[in-house]
């Protein structure tokens, strides 16, 4: 049987590259030879996994380089002899593969992501028109589930540690897009505000490394038009 | 959250102002390979400038608006890639902006000649 030669991070901030070799096998994803390498050579090694199926997001690492799900991610398709992988870029670094996340999380509040609502259980539920161009807008981004890859893969969050980040601010456009949500002023606020949309370069790189497709880019891009209507209107958010 | 909106108006600013130079960057750029092109010399290439009144309006916009975008650009540059403190990076961006503004001005003077007559 031949072998497959990973590269796994031991270590916090401070570590380095520990090199293991695993059977290569028929079908095997990344999160198959980490979880191999934790049973069968080193119990020691720490890394987060749950669904194995690519719905809990918490399997996130980076391999070879880029921010990926690596459950979803087969080592056949990475078409490399050696795979390297380590922690979530962007987070400070708790053990071998597992990250401090509460920093990321933060900033999802920071983005004023918190719904907000003037109905109670007395009303009758919203009606909210599937065809209507808020909710298409919002349904575009809705289906995040907080993975933080595209958190990673970010070069202006690594800059700028004040930007809040394209996963909060997809958060805050499916937001401001929904009709029930009755703190649309504070959010915006938020959003456009010191760390916000304004940050983004629009690189890019979230849109490609989201693992289902979402585009955070173009999120950001509607709240910066957002925000240029709203100020060119005269308002402050 | 006045700084944070500030931030705001900034990005803005520099947006709006890169719309606005589009079009005046492509008529900068005609206008010196029509000047280059068509071997007119230096003196009557000045000697046509001078007399332009639309050239001194065109170009001292377009020196207020370099003026204003590019210092905003730099001023994140050196926030993010070099990593000055904000208020470091404020205080070149404003060193900057008048230096530009400067530059760019006397510039128009000495191709329009607008001071001398």
């Amino acid at each position: 049987m031949s072998h497959l030669t990973v590269r796994i991070w031991r270590g916090a901030d401070e570590g380095e590259f520990q090199s293991f070799s695993v059977p290569m096998r028929e079908n095997q994803t990344v999160l198959d030879v980490v979880s191999e390498v934790q049973r069968s050579q080193d119990q020691s090694l720490s890394y987060r996994f749950a669904c194995r199926v690519g719905v809990c997001g918490s399997c996130a690492m980076m391999v070879n380089g880029k921010p990926r799900w690596t459950c979803r991610t087969h080592i056949r398709s990475l078409k490399a002899s050696v795979v390297t992988i380590a922690p979530l870029r962007n987070m400070p670094r708790i053990k071998d593969l597992v990250t401090d996340m509460s920093s990321f999380i933060d900033k999802w509040g920071k983005a004023g992501n918190v719904f907000e609502s003037q109905r109670d259980r007395g009303d009758a539920p919203a009606q909210v028109d599937p065809a209507s161009p808020m909710r298409k807008a919002a349904d575009a981004a809705i289906e995040c589930i907080n993975c933080g890859v595209c958190h990673a893969a970010c070069d202006v969050v690594s800059w700028n540690d004040a930007y809040l980040g394209p996963a909060a601010l997809n958060r805050a456009w499916s937001l401001v897009n929904d009709e029930r949500h009755s703190g649309k002023k504070e959010t915006m606020a938020a959003a456009m505000g010191d760390g916000g949309c304004g940050n983004c370069h629009s690189q890019g790189n979230c849109m490609a490394a989201c693992p289902i497709g979402l585009s955070p880019t173009r999120s950001i891009a509607g709240l910066k038009k957002m925000s240029l209507l709203s100020l060119l209107g005269g308002s402050d958010a | 959250m006045p700084n944070a909106m500030l931030e705001m108006r900034l990005y803005l600013l520099q947006r709006l102002t890169a719309v606005l130079m589009l079009p005046m960057v492509i008529g900068h750029l005609a206008t010196i390979m029509y000047a280059t092109r068509s071997e007119l010399t230096a003196a009557s290439i000045l000697e046509r400038t001078q007399s332009s009144p639309w050239l001194v309006v065109f170009y001292t916009g377009f020196v207020v608006l370099v003026a204003i975008h590019a210092p905003l650009g730099l001023r994140k540059i050196m926030g993010e890639w070099l990593r000055l403190p904000s208020k470091l990076a404020n205080s070149i961006s404003f060193v900057l902006f008048i230096v530009f503004l400067g530059l760019g001005l006397r510039g128009v003077w000495a191709l329009t000649g607008v001071a001398i007559s």
